[in-house]
């Protein structure tokens, strides 16, 4: 195993080539609510290539869990439904398939990892057993062959004594031991995506590293690609490959990490990036930082740029016209009307 | 290890058991009018009266008449009864087996058309299903059971005479007859019991649907068949256990009203007899049977609950 | 019901008017459309019950043997008549007063044995809730009707003894429940304050312990009144509860049950009246649970 810990360097960007693992297109999804339907995610793109490590960054409400249940077949099927768009896995368009199609590629070649990992372990079984099945379900291994792939997969994300460990219940575990535990449940048919909404945010700072590497260095070594969806600039910096960042059901801008970090061309990434705090910075007044307001509501989406109330650049012209997501020079992506003249300062 | 988990608790039992005799005890010592004139019969002098006063020993202190039972009645000396001079211990041994067959049978129809009916509607809340059976199970535990058994004898034995409306065949006698004279009384006794073990098991499951962990095992591409019958049903479980267990005790003193209707000679029918001819010895006897017996089920009822949830079963 | 207040369950409440509690609950309440609905139709019920020397078409107890056993609609029966010519539709309407009255009796006498206990064990603690909870388990592991029973069996038979009985059963199960909710409101802030106020206990307990409690308490009664007219029934059917010539619904199913093969719907109506009661008593239980405010509705759920 490699303890790798290195900064992504571009040679891993360089490294994805060929036809995108997941290839989400205009994808729109609708909650259906007492006053008519919502859309929560709306015209989404994002293409993520074998091996590669996706950062998707939002503040809650942005639309970046519903994105991502929905790739996975989870949204709630009595209130949300994919209006258009598609969502290409490996060439399949995954919003046509039937509940069995579906049923055979959850958990092998697309696996998730959830931001609760307190409850989201069933509390009645063990959790040697909770990995097991996927593989005797998806695999059809045996029973025994499955018992030891579980604990070979334990082991593997670095729970200690895995083999005693594998008897245990959740219960027993902590919150990052449950971590890790989903993450093994989740690669334990070696999947092609795997999925990992704020894998991070409900643990302790210390252990919240160590779960970033634990994923950056599987994904590595498996040349899994990776969905990392996450409100936090500073674990972007740590795993990600490629990022694209979601405000109000929509994507504002997409880039690669290291531009994105160093030139962010859309106003509200940079203030997410200003919020990162950080020991060497100078905190003077910023400009940039400062995003007064919350995010809208999806019932009262602004008619035009969605986040003119709270930008700091906003002009007359942001009122007015409805931005598009518009594609600039070396592949970036940005959703802003001033993006050509406006130069937003980043953080290195 | 489990056994002596079982025997512990069975001590840590023994207070309560003593504290039910004592009540069982009482409740019949404060019975107005007093049993020694019972006996003695309508033209008795009041010196006759104390004779037999002593001779039951009622005119001693109350604590010592109570030991007196306690000590008796652990030695499996229930007592006589006051009407048929019987012993106490024959006459719950000969009326038992029908009481506990129908008490089986009604848990047994509760649990089996509570459980179907609740997972029916539990995987499927809001659905005309599940609309259906919770409108069902609310008339379900709103009739009371001997009226349903009316209904029952008159619809199938009187009308249509495809089962007998009353009496008792033990199962070792003729099976297929004891099927037969068991099956409208384990209707009647049961439905309310189904219809509340349904509700418990509709909001249980439909509670454990939601959590987190049935979005994990969904996200491992698991069959519904699994998703059901493995991640939630266990997990939802648990309090329906307890909810079957306090039927199983409500059934035990519902089939004393049910034997009635069906003109079935067990416990209960002697109970309310015994009621009638203040029969005290009966009385007590069949009390302290049926409650140490509703106590033992409770006691199943935790050990269930220590299989089901590994939390509980470490502390 | 209704002049009763239900707290909302949360600290400012307790110092909110009660006026403005019970106000909210009351439209909570109203915008309940099923639960409404059985409260009207109880209304209508508990109505015909007082008012039934005006309402009955025929003295209950009327005999004509001349015309028993007729079905429904005849000769100005319209519910028919019993085996003893006696007008059904009366004999039901007058049945309401004893099944009714005797379901406030048990509800009532349990109120009145468990209430106090555990309003004391809970909010006392220590020993004196060790003993009650000790006895209230002890109560608690009888079959309800093999208790119910054993404590006619003392007071003898009669409707009015099997009601006492019946509360008996009803007591612990009131106990608990204001024992379990006592517990949950003593350690709050407020309780606190009034105590290092110097208020004396019963004042305390009367002003910000009881009002907390009532909620759910109000609860458990409307369940268990429809409990008891089930038991009513049973008791009354087997010959322990209501004795000829009194006659509430359990007592004309008994005397009916000779003349199903003539008159079936003898043993329906009575009957039908019962589960009517009973389901109309949950369901307000369940529109009361949902009109007390959210922060009271876990403790009822406890």
């Amino acid at each position: 195993m490699n303890p790798a810990t290195e900064v992504p360097t571009p040679l891993d960007v360089a490294r994805s080539v060929g036809e995108p693992v997941l290839e989400v297109r205009n994808l729109t999804v609708e909650f259906a609510t007492r006053g008519g339907s919502l859309a929560v995610v709306q015209n989404v793109d994002i293409a993520i290539e074998q091996g590669e490590v996706h950062a998707v960054v939002g503040e809650s409400g942005s639309g970046k869990s519903v994105t991502a249940l929905a790739i996975m077949g989870l949204l709630p099927e009595r209130t949300a439904r994919v209006s258009s768009g598609e969502i290409r896995f490996r060439g399949r368009d995954l919003t046509t398939l039937n509940r069995k199609e579906m049923r055979n590629l959850q958990g092998r070649e697309i696996a998730m990892v959830f931001q609760e990992p307190m409850t989201s372990l069933n509390p009645a079984f063990t959790v040697g057993d909770q990995i097991a099945e996927s593989v005797r379900h998806h695999v059809g291994s045996g029973r025994r062959a499955a018992s030891a792939r579980a604990i070979e997969l334990l082991d593997e994300v670095g729970i200690p004594q895995a083999a005693r460990r594998a008897e245990a219940y959740p219960h027993e575990f902590s919150g990052g031991m449950r971590q890790r535990v989903m993450i093994a449940m989740a690669l334990a048919c070696e999947p092609d995506l795997l999925i990992a909404d704020e894998p991070t945010t409900a643990l302790d700072v210390t252990i919240q590293a160590q779960i970033v590497e634990l994923i950056r260095r599987l994904s590595r070594d498996r040349g899994t690609s990776v969905m990392f969806i996450t409100h936090d600039f500073g674990v972007v910096a740590e795993v990600a490959d490629n990022v694209t960042v979601m405000y109000a059901a929509e994507v504002i801008e997409s880039a690669d990490v290291f531009r994105l970090f160093e030139s962010p061309q859309h106003p509200y990434t940079a203030a997410l990036l200003h919020a990162v705090p950080s020991l060497d910075e100078d905190l003077a007044d910023d400009d940039d930082r400062a995003m007064p307001g919350v995010p809208p509501n999806p019932t009262a989406f602004p008619p035009a740029c969605r986040f003119a109330p709270r930008c700091v650049h906003v002009v007359e012209g942001c009122h007015q016209s409805i931005p598009q997501l518009l594609s600039t020079a070396d592949g970036r992506r940005v959703r802003c009307l001033r993006a050509d003249e406006l130069t937003l300062t980043g953080r290195s | 290890m489990r056994l002596q988990t079982i025997v512990r608790r069975l001590i840590a039992l023994l207070p309560m058991m003593l504290l039910v005799a004592l009540m069982i005890f009482s409740i019949t010592y404060l019975i107005p009018g007093d049993a020694a004139a019972t006996i003695a019969g309508d033209g008795a002098t009041a010196a006759e009266i104390g004779r037999i006063r002593n001779e039951l020993g009622l005119d001693r202190p109350f604590f010592v008449q109570f030991f007196t039972w306690l000590g008796n009645v652990a030695t499996g000396d229930l007592g006589v009864s006051l009407t048929t001079g019987r012993s106490v211990g024959d006459t719950i041994v000969s009326r038992g087996p029908a009481t506990i067959s129908l008490g089986v049978a009604g848990l047994a129809v509760g649990v089996l058309v509570g459980t179907s009916l609740g997972v029916l509607a539990g995987t499927k809340i809001g659905s005309a299903r599940d609309r259906f059976a919770v409108v069902g199970a609310s008339v379900g535990v709103a009739m009371p059971n001997f009226w349903l058994g009316l209904l029952l004898v008159t619809i199938f034995a009187v009308n249509l005479g495809w089962l007998p409306a009353t009496g008792y065949v033990g199962i070792t006698e003729n099976p297929i007859e004891f099927l037969r004279h068991i099956t409208l009384p384990a209707l009647a006794l049961g439905s309310a019991s189904a219809a509340e073990i349904c509700r418990q098991t509709r909001a249980s499951l439909g509670n454990v649907l939601e959590m987190d962990y049935m979005r994990t095992a969904r996200m491992k591409g698991l069959p519904a068949r699994v998703l059901v019958g493995k991640h939630a049903l266990k997990n939802a479980a648990s309090p329906v256990v307890t909810t079957v267990g306090l039927q199983a005790t409500v059934l035990l003193g519902g089939t004393v009203i049910v034997e009635r209707v069906f003109g079935i000679a067990g416990l209960g029918t002697t109970a309310i007899e015994a009621v009638s001819s203040r029969d005290i010895p009966i009385i007590q006897g069949i009390a302290l049977l049926t409650t140490i017996t509703a106590i033992l089920v409770n006691l199943m009822v935790d050990m269930m609950q220590m299989y089901l949830n590994p939390k509980v079963r470490m502390s | 019901m209704t002049t009763v207040e239900i707290p909302t369950g949360d600290a400012p409440a307790a110092t909110r008017p009660k006026t403005a509690a019970r106000r909210s609950f009351v439209r909570r309440f109203a915008e309940q459309r099923v639960a409404m609905a059985a409260l009207t139709l109880l209304a209508l019920i508990v109505i015909a019950a007082v008012f039934a020397s005006s309402l009955a078409p025929h003295p209950p107890n009327a005999q004509n043997l001349r015309n028993i056993l007729k079905g429904p609609g005849s000769d100005g029966h319209l519910l028919g008549t019993d085996h003893l010519g006696r007008d059904v539709l009366s004999r039901l309407i007058y049945g309401a007063r004893f099944s009714l009255l005797a379901s406030v009796e048990a509800v009532g006498v349990g109120l009145l044995i468990g209430f106090l206990p555990g309003l004391l064990a809970g909010y006392i603690g220590g020993k004196v809730d060790w003993c009650v909870m000790r006895v209230i388990e002890a109560l608690m592991a009888f079959p309800p009707i093999i208790l119910a029973i054993a404590v006619v069996a003392s007071l003898g038979p009669g409707l009015t003894n099997a009601m006492i009985a019946v509360g008996v059963v009803f007591a612990p199960r009131f106990a608990r429940m204001t024992r379990d909710a006592t517990l949950s409101v003593r350690e709050e802030t407020f309780v606190e304050a009034a105590r290092s106020m110097g208020l004396r206990r019963s004042t305390i307990l009367r002003r910000h312990v009881v009002p907390h409690v009532l909620s759910p308490l109000i609860v458990m009664t409307t369940v268990l009144a429809g409990v008891a007219m089930i038991v009513e029934a049973g008791l009354s059917y087997v010959g322990l509860g209501a004795v000829p010539p009194d006659s509430s619904w359990g007592t004309m199913l008994a005397g009916s049950i000779r003349y199903t093969t003539n008159s079936p719907l003898l043993i329906v109506w009575p009957g039908l009246c019962v589960v009517v009661c009973v389901v109309c008593l949950n369901l307000i239980g369940d529109g009361i649970k949902d009109s007390v405010g959210r922060e009271a509705r876990g403790k009822i759920s406890r």
